[in-house]
């Protein structure tokens, strides 16, 4: 028991426990169905992408990207309304558009071997141009009725679609990377390329699924946004990366990468998003809260890094 | 005949070509293009970022990236800018001290951890990116700094000449911006201390092997990244006079692309002050040209920023893996 509390997961259950009690004790009313639902759903983009983050950071890359692509989704769908297109037809198109950034990114990284900090970063500044471009500096509405009530209204029981697709998201991540060989790939690789490609393993292929699998899943997002909002604009989630890293990162996936799990990264969420709910109902103000997520950000590597420094000082001492 | 020129050479002139060529291509394009008020827009532009590529270069050469300079070079101008509100009469070197004492502060935050907490700068400095910024969302309390409460030698600075040159004016904080680089460049060639920044960055274990302190190394280079990104807010300031909380968003991008543009590798241990200076130039060229030019709308900066940064990198990858392959062959014989 008390190996388990000292694990990283058991500091989180501790943490998850404290930022909940905390929430109950200012709101009594913070315990009702819908107030759990609305808690998910207001921050619904981010945890959908953190998922599949896991996976990046695990196998030692990072995808800075990510909140680009949801603008240029978002965008792209908005723009695509405004001209006239049906809503189905564009939600086909945004989810294209999300493979096609995933894939570009993924042959610059795994075929031409830059390493994933420059190119998602370069693609940071590009595919956000690409949707300021389109929406220039207007916000896009009128969505269909559909788009609209899909992003915002509960769709089977309370649910609405984005918390049942997180919840699909996270079991099956979850399995792809705990339970099948293609998971286990994803971590040897991440411990060590060098010696995961000379046992044999196709080491860009894995790469290149991730990063596909990435831009696809941010398009997702970057509708879910759109939707629930019910317009966009150019600035669209921009930013979103920091809360998106650091959830995955407080989740005790290691940044060096090889190391991480899919419920450690779920109780970080949890934390993630009851901290922020806390916060707002202290009247903390959004800017405040980006920048205790910063600190949060340093800290879950940093301390790490000060406990595995004290524990090789004590066994010299010893 | 090629291989007698060094890829170093090579690389500068092929960066120079390509600034001539896009300042050709504009003047097409651009009605009284080629005229010293273009010439003076492009080259205060570029002073204020010219500082911060210069501190982001010595910073990738060690391996790492600092991305937290848009912030800080927001947090010193508005902090220099309340301070000479409050003391106006205070010497202009010693305001140069100070903003550069403010950023280098922050830049030592950046590198103690890096260095010593052995955070990745990526983890470390997009934290610090949202830290400083939204310390300066809170600390400004929406009060806006204003070019009224300045001292009157600040305000006039921008427009002040060093010298004219063919009828071209050069503004005392293109100076400024270029003695940074130009002291930084000598350093880098000339002194055994700046030599260790490449050392660090092309092979650390090496680096400790010949008995150098790395951290020690990292940090510098953070510290004087955070310190010229207090001379650009400095410059920023006296600039633009009107401080709000978003002075500086996005700084850090356009000093990344300056400085892969220029020509530092971003695996490490190379590049040239040359090469950021180019590359600043050439950013900025862009920058500002596409805001005039009539074909273009103006939303296509960002994306034509990402895919030069992109084509850079992608250029440089290829060119030095076949560079390398080549001496290989050479080596052979």
């Amino acid at each position: 028991m008390m190996q388990r509390l000292k694990s990283w997961e058991g500091i989180l259950l501790v943490l998850f426990l404290m930022t909940f009690a905390g929430n109950v004790v200012l709101a009594p009313e913070f315990l009702t169905l819908q107030n759990q639902i609305n808690l998910f759903q207001l921050s619904i983009e981010k945890i959908i992408m953190a998922l599949v983050m896991t996976l990046i950071i695990i196998n030692a890359e990072i995808d800075l990207s990510v909140a680009s692509v949801m603008g240029l989704s978002a965008c792209a769908f908005g723009y695509m309304i405004t001209i006239g297109w049906p809503a189905g037809g564009a939600i086909a198109v945004c989810l294209c558009i999300g493979l096609v950034a995933g894939l570009i990114n993924a042959l610059l990284i795994a075929r031409a071997g830059i390493p994933s900090l420059v190119v998602t970063l370069a693609m940071l500044i590009g595919f956000r141009g690409f949707a300021r471009v389109l929406v220039k500096d207007q916000s896009m509405g009128n969505f269909p009725v559909w788009v609209t009530s899909l992003g915002q209204e509960a769709l089977v029981g309370p649910l609405p679609l984005s918390i049942i697709l997180f919840v699909v998201l996270l079991v099956g991540l979850g399995v792809l990377l705990h339970r099948t060989g293609f998971g286990r790939q994803i971590v040897v690789i991440g411990t060590n390329a060098e010696v995961a490609r000379f046992s044999g393993l196709n080491v860009a292929r894995v790469k290149t699924v991730l990063f596909l699998m990435s831009g696809f899943v941010a398009a997702l997002a970057g509708l879910l946004y759109a939707a629930r909002l019910g317009s966009v604009r150019g600035d669209a989630a921009t930013g979103f990366e920091l809360d998106i890293i650091t959830m995955v990162l407080l989740g005790g996936v290691s940044i060096f990468g090889g190391k991480g799990t899919m419920p450690g990264v779920f109780l970080s969420i949890l934390i993630i998003l009851n901290l922020r709910n806390g916060m707002a109902l202290t009247n903390i103000t959004g800017h405040i809260q980006t920048g205790v997520i910063g600190i949060l950000l340093i800290a879950s590597v940093l301390i790490p890094n000060l406990m595995s420094d004290l524990r090789a000082r004590r066994m010299k001492a010893v | 005949m090629i291989g007698k020129i060094h890829p170093q050479t090579l690389r500068i002139v092929a960066l120079f070509v390509a600034l001539l060529a896009t300042v050709l291509f504009f003047s097409t394009q651009i009605d009284s293009y080629l005229s010293p008020r273009m010439f003076t827009r492009i080259t205060t532009s570029a002073a204020v970022i010219l500082p911060i590529a210069v501190g982001q270069a010595i910073v990738v050469m060690t391996r790492n990236i600092d991305l937290s300079i848009g912030s800080t070079v927001g947090v010193v101008a508005y902090l220099t800018g309340e301070f000479l509100g409050l003391h106006g009469d205070l010497n202009p070197v010693l305001v140069a001290v100070l903003a550069m004492g403010i950023g280098a502060s922050m830049g030592a935050i950046n590198g103690v951890l890096v260095a010593y907490g052995r955070v990745p700068s990526i983890i470390v400095t997009l934290g610090t990116l949202a830290l400083y910024r939204s310390f300066l969302v809170q600390y400004s309390d929406a009060r806006t700094i204003t070019t009224a409460s300045l001292p009157q030698w600040l305000v006039d600075l921008p427009q002040a000449n060093a010298f004219s040159i063919f009828g071209l004016d050069v503004r005392v904080t293109v100076v400024l911006a270029l003695c940074a680089a130009i002291a930084m460049g000598l350093a880098l060639t000339r002194l055994r201390a700046a030599r260790r920044f490449y050392a660090v960055g092309s092979n650390p274990d090496a680096a400790m092997m010949a008995g150098i302190n790395s951290a020690r190394v990292v940090l510098t280079a953070f510290v004087l990244s955070g310190a010229l990104a207090g001379l650009s807010g400095l410059i920023f300031l006296a600039k633009f006079g009107n401080i709000t909380v978003v002075a500086g968003l996005g700084f850090e991008l356009k000093a990344v692309a300056a400085v892969v543009v220029g020509g530092v590798s971003i695996l490490g241990g190379s590049g040239s002050m040359i090469g950021v200076v180019i590359g600043c130039v050439l950013v900025d060229t862009i920058d500002n040209s596409l805001t005039r030019w009539e074909l273009v709308s103006e939303f296509w900066r960002d994306a034509l920023l990402g895919m030069l940064i992109m084509a850079a990198v992608t250029v440089d990858t290829f060119a030095s893996r076949s560079l390398r392959r080549l001496g290989a062959k050479q080596g052979a014989q």
